[in-house]
């Protein structure tokens, strides 16, 4: 039977826009910051794995030279958005291995102002024939001529299909969550945004994908966000002060999509993630209604309803009414994303699935400031990167 | 008068009306509109080819309203399970792109436009769906 893994150390960035600092700054910043928590060092360190998905060519080892270097494997690992929480599970895994008792895990990421709609295609030099190419034989680019590839699009499909599939849900419930989210950042300083919107002012925002407008949609931004953990025989011999505030990790799943009919023309986020949240639930023994908090993938408005109803946090096909009934605010029965969630927290793709394992444990240290969920005791992350790979992890507070 | 080429290689101009094409997995019957090393539901390597109907229903949509430059907008995008099998990504055409026009679940039916023309003056023909009402 392996070791139980444990968290002791965990640290963001606040998310925004760093223009003067590069990523291997952020990610160090974090780094830092994490193993301060933890009141370790970077030679109680075996093992370290550093998720980003723009800075591919060996971040890990460009940070090590900022925080040190003491000849540990590094992991550069990249899984589209769930790569921060791809970082944290290299890490688990070493330890479960037994080829570490402690390591850092690192997620970061620097987008810029980087938009996501794609390239409006170059002027070409050279006489345009139309030739196919590629595996769908295509003689010129399909975006907007054959339905749409772009994120706001994909994940508005993906809602309002679960719309079309159940009743109680339409551009409202979508607009509602948003409106959460944005409310729930206004007490996060790590938060990129801080400001509390009306639903009117959600909903007359500019449209981007119906029914996705501007205020539902994820903003781009920089930040890190980093994590140490321990093996259980390990942790039994550290300080009393960093057993007191350590977390335990009862779940760590990871999951890709299985085939589907549509899978191959409609990315399935459904799948993958039920199939992750099931086995994050044998895994730790807990039950749906145990936990205190939720910090789920809310790339869009549209995906923070679909993954109600995917993690069990509402009634089969009841996404709609939890929204409805307040289920998923600070005060509500399952609060979901009291850190404003990708919506208005941010989304550096890299830090994200690193981020929401930092905001779950904050909390469960009872260290959460104005946002702190009371008592709380169980937690899950969530994280889906198209493709696809989705992680959950369920941590809990417990005396060791 | 330049001649016309399909956008991609799945619709088919050249046999009969216009028509969508899937590579099927002999073993399991899995479709797939490009071509696959391997069958991603079963993993047998055979592959025969099936013509897929042209009506259908709209399983999910989205109104586009910001997209790159080159792109009109506002347009229909949606999913579209077809009848007797198979689901497509498609544009929904000749509708007006607000909530009040495209509905969910609706009945749809398969049409061709010319989406471009290269420097020889050749057409690609895209497809794309309309509803089952209109015209
Ligand atoms: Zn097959």
């Amino acid at each position: 039977m392996a070791d139980n893994v444990w968290i002791i150390g965990a640290a963001m960035t606040k998310f925004g826009r760093y223009p003067d600092k590069d990523v291997v700054d952020l990610a160090s910043d974090a780094a830092l910051d994490a193993m301060a928590d933890a009141d370790a060092g970077i030679h109680d360190m075996n093992v370290m794995a550093v998720g980003s998905q723009f800075e591919m060519f060996t971040l890990g080892q460009q940070i090590q030279k900022q925080i040190g270097q003491t000849g540990i494997p590094v992991y550069n690992v990249s899984n589209a958005c769930a790569t921060g929480a791809s970082a944290v599970r290299t890490v688990i895994m070493a330890i479960k291995a037994g080829e570490a008792d402690m390591g850092l895990a690192i997620g970061a990421e620097q987008m810029g102002k980087a938009g996501l709609l794609g390239n409006a295609g170059k002027q070409r030099d050279k006489k345009n024939v139309f030739e196919p190419s590629g595996r769908y034989g295509g003689v010129m680019p399909v975006e907007g001529v054959l339905g749409t590839g772009i994120m706001p699009g994909v994940f508005a499909q993906a809602g309002m299909e679960y719309a079309a599939e159940h009743d109680g849900v339409g551009f409202e419930q979508f607009a509602k969550i948003a409106e959460k989210n944005h409310m729930h950042s206004s007490l996060n300083p790590l938060a990129q945004y801080q400001k509390v919107f009306s639903l009117d002012e959600i909903m007359n925002a500019p449209m981007q994908a119906y029914p996705n407008t501007l205020l539902m949609c994820c903003p781009t931004g920089d930040g890190a966000a980093a994590v140490v953990l321990v093996s259980e025989s390990k942790l039994k011999t550290l300080d009393p002060d960093v057993r007191k505030r350590a977390v335990k990790v009862s779940a760590s799943v990871m999951t890709s999509d299985p085939w589907v009919e549509s899978g191959q023309v409609q990315p399935d986020v459904n799948t993958l993630t039920r199939m992750a949240a099931d086995q994050a639930y044998e895994q730790s023994g807990v039950d749906p209604q145990d936990l205190d908090l939720v910090e789920l993938h809310d790339c869009f408005a549209t995906a923070e309803l679909v993954h109600y109803d995917n993690l069990r946090l509402c009634e089969p096909g009841g996404a709609g009414a939890f929204i409805d009934s307040g289920g998923p605010m600070r005060d509500g029965k399952i609060p979901v994303n009291v850190s404003g969630g990708l919506i208005s927290k941010g989304h550096p793709i890299g830090a994200t699935g690193a981020a929401n394992i930092y905001e779950v444990a904050t909390h469960l240290r009872g260290e959460a400031g104005d946002r702190q969920v009371e008592g709380a005791k169980v937690g899950m992350t969530h994280v889906i990167g198209l493709g696809s790979a989705c992680s959950v992890h369920i941590l809990e507070k417990q005396a060791v | 008068m330049g001649q016309q080429v399909p956008i991609v290689d799945y619709l088919v101009l050249d046999d009969g009306a216009p028509h969508l094409v899937a590579h099927q997995c002999e073993s399991c019957g899995a479709l797939y509109f490009d071509r696959r090393n391997a069958c991603a539901k079963c993993g047998k390597t055979s592959f025969g080819t099936k013509a897929l109907s042209d009506h259908g229903t709209v399983r999910s949509y989205t109104i586009v309203h910001r997209a790159a430059p080159n792109i009109a907008v506002p347009y229909v995008s949606a999913i579209v399970g077809l009848d007797g099998g198979g689901v497509v990504k498609t544009n929904i055409v000749n509708v007006d792109p607000d909530p009040d026009h495209v509905q969910l679940n609706m009945p749809v039916r398969m049409t061709t436009f010319v989406a471009g023309m290269d420097d020889d003056g050749t057409e690609a023909v895209a497809f794309g769906f309309e509803p089952e009402e209109s015209a």
